[in-house]
């Protein structure tokens, strides 16, 4: 039944997803820290790039083993989709192990483990090139997304199957730049929360001051910038493109269930299927038009010039869509009024703005994983948008039990992985790294474990 | 420059190549991982045992990842009838390769004996299992599954886990801790070390016996196995390698030989799937129905344009990766030296 791959498939790879935040958002940081050590010399911030680099160890080492097998449930769960897709779409997804993976894994361990090898500049060009890889890793992974929203590039062959016609438009699909961009944003947005909320943390409790004021600067720098680029220019494209590409995911994910000209934006409401209405709703009149299209009276076409069958889950979709772009909005007034207060040189000494970074930090979170939600579900029913139905990319040899039975393994098996995950984390962070030239690391310690017989 | 049959064998090759790539990297972290329980005796030897793969094992695991993209591009009815017809077996490797990362990757982050202790026998497990899955895999793809005209297959546990496939398990567990004592032994020093090679001189004779077996049971078991060898009389280069490792495997042993034992275990390992590759060619998934509802290259593959575009795509990528991974192992080679406290990242 394509339900249960659909639930475990959402599960597996929102899970992932969580791991690449981190990674991509830090990587960042790490590479500004490192460089700004190099540039300046100051010792302050060759510290805060090695303490994110502890953190980020963790979250790619789970990124790692959640991503793998995200991997193989194309061929295991999804398989005559792999059948049908696979010389297209697989075009793109090796490409990351192999231009992004190995890059990201190995320079990660000469920049953990290399030092006293490759010396200093050799650690800062392997924290680039960590960077480097894990922003790669982003894109090759969204481009196999975007030929899944729009398959391009393909003719279709004798037996009705897609078949490449041009490389060059798989791997550049207009659809996967913007996409990436937006992306990317999204994950160095998270990224700036992070550096913030825990430099906020730091200062709020009164330990690792330097780091604490390193990092709440740069989270607040970095928070303006990405904020500012996650609706300017890269959300506001992304819609255009939906609306562009699938305008039915724009009319479900907007509650737009009337084709109109001049058609309001939808601030808030319930949609409400099976009237075809939106509850209750407060709307901006003529701005869903002018967004779509550049021309307040532009018509948008509604829910109601689609067949039912042709509508995606109209709730999660509209749901998700106005929690991202919510906090989007919200995301923007916490990072402006951060750049004021940095500005005004008060930043450090505002607690109660510090008490607001530091809670933030769960927020971008779920407005990226709301994001994907908006993007996959409003993507139904199709798996490859127009050629073929998610229903029928599903593997016919193996039973929903099966299914079942793996999804309550992984839920398992994850939660297991995020508690663990979320101790060690949180024991970095606890640690600091004042503290850490007082005590030495314990694990370096001679060990006082007994020899086992 | 769109000749299908080209295409189609030059991507098997590469395929080939990239298993045996992930066999030979991986397959001493597996060995490590399976043998470092009864090598390694006094918490500093487990955490030599970890240090040793701590810096490379998962780039190595990327050759899998990387391998099982290149499946998918290039051969899609393989990669969709394989991983859904072995889906629980599947499943069950993918959460092996989950629990060996977090436990090598989590067990220097608390000093305390209860948790690296968990983390050690999860480590040792996880690799024992995974050595031993990956060979039954392998077994059951030269033995064949009994794939319906639709091209799918279900693989049940009792399907799966047949005598033939049981022997090429044991055969590839025993390998894989030769392969891991060897790189031991280069990575050790002091009694550990000492460890390594005896366990290492032991495991050559279970590897040779097992090599033995498995090629009199594949004779035995199938009876064209050897055509292909016949027609191209140079496959016997293959293993021929397997030969000429056990050889050097057998004058290594002594003390001061590390590198030529860890080469010549390379060699078994290459030598084996390379014959094991030859032997099965054209067919990926051969049917035990009917022969004509084999997987092979050809009616598996993608179109040659296809073919054509991915294989460029990729080769050009894993040339670089052949070249800054050997530079990686490079940074890290010579014997692992912990590092003294308060030095930062370890494992
Ligand atoms: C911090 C995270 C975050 C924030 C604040 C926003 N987005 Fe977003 N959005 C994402 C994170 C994200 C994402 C997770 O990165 C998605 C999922 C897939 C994608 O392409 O990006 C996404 C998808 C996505 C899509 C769907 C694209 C598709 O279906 O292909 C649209 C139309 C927008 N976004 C538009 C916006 C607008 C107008 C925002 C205004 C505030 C906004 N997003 C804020
Ligand atoms: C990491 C970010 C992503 C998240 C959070 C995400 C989320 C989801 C969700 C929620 C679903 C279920 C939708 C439904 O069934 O209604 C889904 C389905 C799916 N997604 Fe994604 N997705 C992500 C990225 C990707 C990427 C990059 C790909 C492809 C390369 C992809 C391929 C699929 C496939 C094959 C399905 C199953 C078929 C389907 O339900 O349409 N996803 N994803
Ligand atoms: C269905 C979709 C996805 C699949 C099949 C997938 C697959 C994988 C695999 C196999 C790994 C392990 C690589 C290794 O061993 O080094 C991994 C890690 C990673 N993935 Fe995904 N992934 C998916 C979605 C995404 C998305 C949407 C992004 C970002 C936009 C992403 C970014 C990353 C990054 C940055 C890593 C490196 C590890 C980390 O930083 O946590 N992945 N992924």
């Amino acid at each position: 039944m394509v339900f249960a791959d659909r639930i475990q498939f959402a599960f597996t790879v929102m899970f992932h997803y969580l791991f690449p935040i981190i990674t991509m958002g830090l990587g960042f940081f790490i590479a500004v820290f490192s460089t700004l050590h190099v540039v300046t010399g100051e010792e302050g911030y060759h510290q805060a790039a090695e303490f994110w680099a502890r953190i980020f160890a963790i979250s790619f080492a789970a990124g790692v083993v959640t991503g793998i097998p995200l991997e193989f449930e194309f061929g295991a769960n999804w398989s005559q989709f792999s059948a049908f897709g696979g010389g297209l779409f697989g075009q793109v997804l090796p490409l990351e192990g192999v231009y992004a993976f190995f890059l990201e894994s190995g320079f990660l361990g000469l920049f953990l483990f290399g030092r006293g090898r490759i010396g200093r500049i050799g650690q800062w060009l392997a924290g680039l090139g960590v960077a480097a890889g894990s922003l790669l890793s982003g894109y090759f992974i969204t481009a196999a997304d975007a030929w899944m929203q729009h398959p391009v590039g393909y003719r279709l062959g004798p037996n009705g199957q897609p078949v490449l016609a041009s490389f060059w438009q798989v791997v550049f699909n207009p659809y996967a730049g913007w996409m990436y961009a937006h992306v990317i944003s999204g994950a160095l947005l998270a990224g700036s929360f992070i550096v913030g909320s825990i430099g906020a943390f730091y200062l709020l409790a009164g330990r690792c001051q330097h780091l604490g004021r390193d990092c709440v600067r740069a989270g607040v720098i970095g928070a303006v910038v990405f904020s500012l680029l996650q609706i300017f220019p890269t959300g506001d494209i992304a819609g255009r493109d939906v609306a562009r590409y699938q305008p039915i995911k724009l009319a479900t994910m907007e509650g737009q269930f009337k084709t109109e000209p001049e058609a309001p934006l939808a601030i808030l409401g319930m949609p409400d299927a099976r009237q075809g209405r939106l509850l209750d709703p407060v709307r901006a009149p003529g701005l869903l038009s002018f967004l779509a299209y550049g021309s307040f009276s532009a018509p948008v076409r509604g829910l109601d010039s689609y067949p039912r069958d042709l509508w995606p889950p109209v709730n999660l979709t509209y749901y998700a869509y106005h929690i991202m772009v919510g906090l989007g909005t919200v995301f923007i007034a916490i990072a402006l009024l951060g750049g004021l207060l940095l500005y005004l040189g008060r930043l450090e000494r505002s607690r109660w703005y510090l008490w607001i970074l530091m809670l933030a930090l769960p927020f971008p979170f779920i407005a990226n994983e709301a994001g994907w939600v908006v993007t996959e579900m409003g993507r139904q029913p199709w798996l490859v948008y127009g050629l073929l139905r998610t229903a029928a990319g599903i593997s016919p040899n193996v039973s929903t039990g099966e299914v079942i039975f793996t999804t309550l393994g992984f839920a398992g098996l994850y939660l297991l992985l995020g508690l663990l995950f979320l101790l060690l984390a949180g024991k970095v962070i606890h640690r600091g790294i004042a503290e850490e030239e007082a005590a030495p690391h314990p694990a370096a310690m001679p060990s006082p474990e007994p020899p086992r017989a | 420059m769109h000749n299908p049959v080209f295409w189609a064998q030059a991507w098997f090759v590469l395929l080939s190549a990239m298993l045996a790539a992930y066999a030979v990297l991986d397959g001493y972290d597996l060995g490590v991982g399976a043998l470092h329980p009864w090598v390694a005796k006094t918490a500093e030897e487990r955490r030599v045992c970890v240090n040793s793969i701590g810096p490379v094992w998962n780039g190595n695991e990327v050759w899998l990842i990387a391998a099982g993209g290149m499946m998918l591009v290039a051969f899609p009815r393989v990669y969709a009838s394989g991983f859904s017809g072995f889906y629980l077996a599947l499943m069950a490797v993918l959460w092996l390769l989950l629990m060996r990362g977090i436990a090598i990757e989590f067990r220097s982050h608390f000093a305390n004996h209860l948790w690296r202790g968990f983390w050690d026998v999860t480590f040792g497990l996880a690799s024992i299992f995974l050595a031993l899955f990956l060979g039954v895999a392998l077994g059951n793809v030269v033995h064949g599954l009994p794939i319906a005209p639709n091209g799918y297959f279900q693989g049940s546990f009792t399907l799966l886990l047949n005598p033939y496939s049981l022997l090429t398990g044991l055969l590839s567990l025993t390998l894989l801790l030769w392969h891991g004592a060897n790189y031991l032994r280069r990575k050790a020093v002091g009694t550990l070390e000492e460890r390594a090679q005896r366990w290492a001189a032991g495991l050559w004779w279970a590897a040779l016996a097992l090599v033995a077996a498995m090629t009199a049971a594949t004779l035995a078991l199938r009876a064209g196995i050897g055509a292909n060898f016949l027609r191209q009389p140079w496959a016997f280069i293959l293993p021929a390698v397997t030969v000429a490792g056990l050889a050097i495997g057998f004058w290594a042993r002594r003390r001061g030989r590390e590198v030529a034992a860890f080469r010549a275990s390379t060699m078994v390992i290459v030598g084996l799937l390379g014959s094991a590759a030859a032997s099965v060619y054209p067919a990926l998934l051969p049917s035990t129905l009917d022969r004509r509802d084999s997987l092979t290259i050809f009616n598996a593959a993608s179109t040659p344009h296809e073919l054509f575009t991915s294989f460029l795509a990729n080769i050009a990528g894993m040339i670089a990766v052949a070249f800054y991974s050997y530079h990686v192992h490079r940074t890290f080679a010579g014997k692992v030296q912990l590092p003294p406290p308060g030095a930062g990242h370890e494992y």
